[in-house]
């Protein structure tokens, strides 16, 4: 009887077996001898996490834009291997006196990957949509937000004003007030020109609120640019991002065929993955990794620090820090030069203010504040402040560009501290688990953070540090000297000529580390990427947006 | 039997409800969240209020766990905010569901093809050198964590030695047919047989290293058990009467001493998707594990909520099943 059973379930089980099979087709172009052999042109790169998903409009982390970067161009572009605006969509733009209506003169040989044309009206077509949003659009496209204010329904405190096509390939946009950001923000990602059609047929702006979480249109699996890489498919499953050549590209084509984004999260199996010849590349390798790396016959391709490392501070969290001399003395017990030298990549280096020298607006006469314990020491007897105490607090399960090991920086800051009798409580959280909450919300008096900047502008680093005096990490509200630090930042980020701008904030760099010092600066640290042997043409951007159409993957 | 079936079910219910009125109180108690997640250095008090009223988790608690509910009760149970953004989290455990089976399924399977024949060997040679030298080696199953394992089987088959995948649960440039997401079963049916073969070596090391636990645990059990059961007084009977060793072995020792090592298997495979969480961590492999670690870590509270809410659900059916299955085997169960 049980027998029989048996041989009733296996009967139903091969049946059900068969019946799946039968529909089950293998979708494969027919006529290849069977996949798996690597395409010689294919360029595999190891990505720590998956995109958001592919518009770059609503999206915020690195990992999106690496993927968006390719397919995706905006009005102006990056210099490869610099953080220069050059022409990219838009070959010339020329400011009206006043510096609030800036001419576009537009490329006329770019088509979008959907055949549609390039031109005036489809850059104004994509301004309005981005001004454009609703409730949910105007909190998930962060970064319009960030440059521009504010959203259509809010038009009168938004930077961007209108866009009227002139002429089939002239565009004028019209701002509020000049400022140093524009028109180089029109270089961030988030800010690309992308397909009016796809656009309007992906109902592209039809983004909610569900739940905890934002809820995507179409479009935003379905992206259309005009960039050297069209959108192939995101295999979820497999983790697999492909993208395929543009052979349409209306400037030089990309030299591989195909680009695969492989999602691997963990740092030391991307590197074992490089090694075993699956991928040809990842980002951030471990800087202790570096010259293992180049030994296997890698390369490491390090980028000009675009970053800064500092120490904040927080007066309204500990008083003793609102007497200049308290954080002066604070400055001279750290030995930078050592911590640079031990604990962060080649290429690093000690910070003189709080931008690295590439940004227009660096003062280069600024020295570093000398290591000089006893100064340190004398200072805060001067203040009254010996032996005074201080929570210092770092952040776990993270590592950024400017700080590859939160905890040993750390480490090194804390002793150089208690050297000068500093009594340091340690307080620490993890980066996501409540450490940038903690910092925002003022509770540790002293704390280390860090900042990669967006683009080539002197606001977008110093000016997101102290510009707003209501919401800073360094509570500048609560200095004497805070609001006037403010809107002399506001006011020479309006300066509308290039040069006054930068002799301007020049200024303002100079008063901040001479009289201000509201945080002490640390130091820029080179990130880095790594390729496999083999792999050619790939041009590290201080900004970390390197494109991959110049990449070439050789024979093993 | 339909009763008992009912009433555990019920029982689920419950406790699942009530887990799930847990589990978001404390993920909200948590410091950090999805917004500082999201916002990372642009965040500014400002900027976190706006995004914080956006996600609704400004309101009251009781608020927002009624909203979920009422989500829940039409479908909905969250878009995720890291792991798979935009998608419903419970898709997101769709999706990354049958990976773990798939990993799960060999895993145990090795664990049992192993461990019970090793276990009922064992036992026979109770005593003996290679006894001994078993029992020890399953010791060191149970103590050394899996993520260890894994790491070491990763280190020298796939990094040093180069005979089996590093990471992922297929290469590069197969172009496979997904039908049922088993990756294997999938290229069986399509007959694409080299996606079939290569899914297969990527799952080899991940299930070797999940395998160890429930493989220590099940040839224990078996060892013991059968080792109970030679000393019965059946069994003495059995071999009295002059019946043949095969049958003895098969009807009456191995039957009998199934039993208990039918619940282990049972309870192993619901604790399975803890040591996943770890093997597929080290092998970046997409399953349920891994969004569990990764949801943890960026504070996706949706993706959370549904991976271990299932979970939990896995275990408590799965511990159904082998009741079901206890009853099947020892009909005494079946008439209490």
């Amino acid at each position: 009887m049980s027998v029989k059973r048996t041989v009733a379930t296996w009967t139903t089980a091969v049946l059900a077996a068969a019946t799946l099979a039968s529909c089950a087709e293998s979708e494969r172009d027919g006529g290849g001898e069977g996949g798996g052999s690597e395409d010689a042109g294919t360029f595999v790169f190891g990505a720590a996490g998956a995109p958001e998903m592919f518009d770059p409009f609503y999206a915020t982390d690195g990992e999106t834009f690496r993927v968006t970067r390719q397919m995706f161009e905006g009005l102006l572009g990056i210099e490869p291997g610099s953080a220069e605006v050059v022409p990219e969509l838009a070959t010339e733009w020329e400011p009206n006196e006043d510096g609030t209506e800036w001419t576009f003169t537009l490329r006329d040989d770019v088509t979008f990957h959907d055949g549609e044309p390039f031109n005036a009206e489809a850059v104004c077509y994509n301004f309005e949509r981005m001004f454009d949003q609703n409730e949910a659009g105007q909190t998930a496209g962060e970064y319009w937000g960030y440059v521009m204010g504010a959203f259509a329904n809010d038009a009168e405190n938004s930077l961007y004003q209108g866009c009227e096509a002139t002429d089939e390939f002239e565009a004028v946009i019209t701002i509020s007030g000049p400022t140093s950001g524009f028109p180089t923000m029109l270089t961030l990602e988030s800010l690309s020109m992308q397909s009016p059609k796809a656009l309007e047929e992906g109902d592209a702006n039809g983004i909610a609120a569900e739940g905890e979480g934002f809820s995507f249109p179409a479009y935003a699996d379905a992206p259309v640019g005009t960039g050297p890489f069209t959108f192939g498919e995101y295999d979820e499953a497999n983790g697999e991002i492909t993208l395929a050549r543009n052979d349409d590209y209306w400037g030089d084509t990309a030299k591989v065929s195909e680009l695969v984004f492989r999602v691997i999260p963990d740092e030391s199996t991307r590197r074992q993955e490089l090694e075993a010849g699956s991928i040809n590349g990842y980002d951030l390798p471990n800087p202790v990794d570096w010259a293992g790396l180049e030994e296997d016959g890698n390369s490491v391709e390090v980028r000009d620090p675009f970053n800064i490392l500092y120490l904040g501070l927080n007066p309204e969290a500990n008083p003793q820090l609102k007497d200049l001399k308290v954080r002066q003395a604070l400055y001279h017990a750290l030995n930078r030069e050592q911590l640079v030298q031990t604990q962060l990549p080649e290429g690093a280096a000690v910070a003189t203010q709080f931008m690295p020298d590439t940004v227009s607006g660096y003062n280069t006469e600024l020295e570093p504040y000398p290591y000089d314990p006893d100064e340190a020491k004398r200072l805060l007897q001067e203040a009254g402040a010996e032996g005074m105490e201080l929570t210092f607090a770092y952040p776990t399960e993270v590592s950024r560009p400017y700080m590859p090991d939160p905890e040993k920086i750390f480490e090194a800051l804390r002793t150089d501290l208690e050297a000068v009798g500093v009594k340091v409580d340690v307080k620490t959280a993890s980066w996501n688990g409540g450490y940038l909450d903690n910092v925002t919300a003022g509770r540790y008096d002293a704390y280390i953070l860090g900042w990669t900047g967006d683009y080539d502008s002197a606001y977008n680093f110093i000016g997101t540090f102290f510009g707003n005096l209501k919401e800073n990490d360094f509570g500048t509200s609560a200095y004497p000297w805070g609001k006037q630090l403010a809107d002399d930042l506001k006011a020479a980020d309006a300066v509308v000529d290039e040069d006054e701008r930068g002799a301007a904030f020049e200024e303002i760099n100079g008063q901040i580390m001479e009289e201000y010092l509201p945080g002490l600066p640390i130091s820029h640290s080179p990130p880095a990427l790594v390729v496999g042997p083999g792999v050619e043409g790939v041009v590290p951007s201080p900004l970390t947006a390197e494109e991959f159409d110049t990449v070439t993957v050789g024979g093993e | 039997m339909l009763r008992f079936v009912l009433r555990r079910l019920l029982q689920m219910c419950v406790v699942v409800l009530v887990l799930s009125m847990l589990l978001f109180a404390w993920l909200r108690s948590l410091p950090g969240g999805p917004v500082s997640a999201i916002l990372g250095e642009r965040q500014t008090p400002e900027r976190r209020a706006a995004l914080e009223a956006a996600l609704g988790l400004d309101e009251p608690l009781p608020v927002q766990y009624q909203k979920f509910l009422q989500r829940v009760l039409q479908g909905e149970f969250g878009v995720s905010t890291k792991v798979l953004p935009g998608t419903d989290a419970l898709d997101v455990f769709l999706t990354r569901l049958p990976a773990t089976i798939e990993l799960a399924v060999l895993a145990l399977l090795l664990a049992v093809v192993i461990g019970i024949p090793l276990g009922y060997f064992a036992a026979r040679r109770a005593g003996s050198a290679v006894d001994t030298t078993t029992v020890i080696f399953s010791l060191i199953g149970v103590a050394v964590p899996v993520f260890f394992t894994a790491f070491l089987l990763k280190y020298f088959f796939a990094v040093e030695w180069n005979l089996l995948p590093v990471s992922g649960r297929q290469s590069t440039g197969i172009d496979a047919t997904r039908v049922t997401g088993l990756f294997v079963l999938d290229g069986i049916l399509t007959r694409e047989w080299d996606a079939a073969w290569d899914a297969l070596k990527h799952l080899i090391l991940p299930a070797l290293a999940l395998a160890t636990i429930p493989f220590a645990v099940i040839f224990r059990i078996t060892r013991a058990s059968v080792l109970d059961v030679l000393d019965e007084d059946y069994v003495r009977t059995a071999e009295a009467k002059g019946l043949s060793t095969g049958v003895i072995r098969s009807r009456h020792v191995l039957r009998n001493a199934m039993l208990p090592v039918l619940t282990t298997i049972g309870l192993q495979a619901g604790g399975l998707l803890a040591g996943a969480v770890l093997t597929e961590t080290v092998f970046s492999y997409r399953g349920v594990g891994e969004a569990l670690a990764t949801s943890f870590r960026e504070k996706d509270y949706a993706v959370l909520q549904v991976l271990i809410l299932a979970a939990a659900v896995i275990y408590v059916v799965i511990n159904l099943l082998v009741d079901i299955a206890y009853a099947v085997i020892d009909p005494r169960i079946r008439t209490r």
